[in-house]
């Protein structure tokens, strides 16, 4: 583990790895759109309403995949105080904000045609809600301190706490009774959906993963390459400060 | 073939299909862009520094 | 003990202690997170008039009927168990067809009748294309409702008869 933990180490495998995975990106999003909104059935009580699940279901698993990557960094940046670690954190936290936010949007424009209002305060939209603000919110924290490890040790915290709530979103449908169906995927029976949907449901959410992992490994790379920035600023101030005149 | 007509109609509920994808392209893009412009900014900034560095040489 | 090892169990005991609380506060809040309630616990406990309810079961066969002025809908929600009549003046969503969920929102007037002023139809979770829901049903493999009695209130696809067969063009 610690053997791809570090930062040297991570900046090489991510230089060599990057060019194929946006490459898999375009292709997966190119067949996914194409099976989504050309290669795939209206449904038989949504009619064509149903090709919105495509991003709908995508991006709102990306959100809770997201949180949980956050998740599992802020406690190792915790308990093991590694700096990639933080950078994992740091960077996912707006992919994740966006994610949720699409999910949100979709989901709206799905709910107006379909149950007949764009927003209801049920457990499993207001839990979906509450995700976009401790996002919202472990990012502010981040910036809201002069001292830099603060901000990420309080951040750390905040996400911690926001952990609890991936649990009550996955079970709200089935703990309370919501406007929201219940699972179609992740069911002890097998999926509801009909494989002519359910194909391009998962090549739309491969592309979705491809694309998170690109855009988390540019944003580390990003991170680190700032922080090196920091670091070389700070030897560039000492040197002025110690030379002579 | 598909009727680009019928298919731009989407069954009647093109004003939400569309802008849901039209949504999800606006902010996938800005997350892509948003990181590549950042990571080009630091590049460039980590060049001024040696560049200085070399100057001051 | 290590620092690292300390730290570790500190996280997973707060971890645990908040689950823990969270849980606690979840339950202690189950009927307020309730977002509507069905026809058997309206029977049961009639509200008071004028209160504002969510409802929500399934839109009993054969129950909904158009009044004079061509605008208000009467119809009855069911949930297998009790069922109770409502009146709606508005303009129902895309979904709303007789045998599938729905959570409407309003109040009992003091003759004890309901005036919704809100209806939400509710989505169960089977997604198939028109042809095949049309050929399971010919060759009476349509399972209604098979493992979907997940949500107390509603009981998805129940009802022998779905309606509709889509309003794909």
């Amino acid at each position: 583990m610690h053997r791809f933990a570090n930062p040297g180490r991570f900046l090489r495998l991510a230089n060599r790895i990057q060019p194929w995975l946006k490459a898999l990106t375009a292709l997966g999003f190119l067949l996914g759109l194409y099976l989504a909104l050309i290669g795939s059935p209206p449904d038989y009580q949504q009619g064509e309403t149903v090709r919105i699940m495509y991003i709908h279901v995508p991006s709102a698993w990306m959100a809770l995949l997201a949180y949980l990557i956050l998740g599992l960094a802020s406690a190792s940046a915790l308990i093991w105080r590694h700096p990639l670690a933080d950078i994992a954190a740091e960077a996912i936290s707006p992919i994740g904000a966006a994610f949720t936010l699409l999910a949100l949007i979709t989901g709206s424009l799905w709910g107006k045609p379909m149950w007949g209002t764009y927003w209801v305060w049920d457990a499993r939209l207001t839990s979906f809600l509450l995700l976009f603000f401790l996002y919202l919110g472990h990012m502010a924290l981040l910036g809201a301190f002069d001292d830099r490890g603060r901000g990420q040790r309080s951040a750390a915290v905040l996400a911690l706490v926001g952990l609890i709530n991936l649990p009550i979103i996955k079970y709200s449908v089935d703990w309370w009774n919501t406007l929201h169906q219940p699972a179609s995927i992740a069911r002890m029976d097998g999926p509801s959906i009909d494989p002519s949907m359910l194909w391009p449901l998962f090549t739309m959410a491969a592309a979705f993963h491809v694309f998170l992992l690109a855009v988390l490994i540019e944003r580390m790379r990003t991170l680190l390459l700032e922080a090196k920035l920091r670091n070389q600023r700070l030897a560039a101030f000492d040197r002025v400060q110690t030379e002579p005149f | 073939m598909i009727d680009l007509g019928s298919f731009l109609a989407m069954g009647g509920y093109a004003a939400y299909v569309w802008p849901a994808y039209g949504a999800g392209v606006v902010i996938l893009a800005a997350v892509w862009f948003d990181g590549l412009r950042r990571r080009r900014a630091v590049e460039r900034a980590l060049q001024a520094v040696a560049q200085s560095r070399e100057n001051d040489a | 003990m290590k620092r690292k090892t300390l730290r570790l169990y500190l996280v997973l005991i707060s971890l645990g202690l908040l689950g823990t609380a969270t849980a606690l506060v979840l339950n202690a809040f189950d009927r307020e997170l309730v977002f509507f309630f069905s026809p058997s616990e309206i029977a049961a406990e009639q509200p008071a008039p004028g209160r504002i309810i969510r409802l929500g079961g399934l839109v009993e066969t054969g129950s909904v009927t158009k009044l004079g002025d061509g605008a208000t809908f009467s119809f009855r929600i069911t949930d297998l168990k009790a069922s109770t009549s409502i009146a709606y003046r508005g303009v129902l969503p895309d979904l709303f067809r007789e045998g599938q969920g729905v959570v409407v929102q309003g109040t009992f007037n003091e003759s004890g009748n309901f005036v919704a002023s809100e209806v939400l139809a509710k989505h169960d979770e089977n997604y198939l294309p028109p042809e095949v829901a049309k050929a399971l049903k010919a060759s009476g493999r349509w399972q209604e409702g098979a493992g979907t009695a997940a949500s107390p209130a509603i009981v998805p696809g129940a009802s022998s008869d779905t309606g509709g067969e889509g309003n794909s063009p």
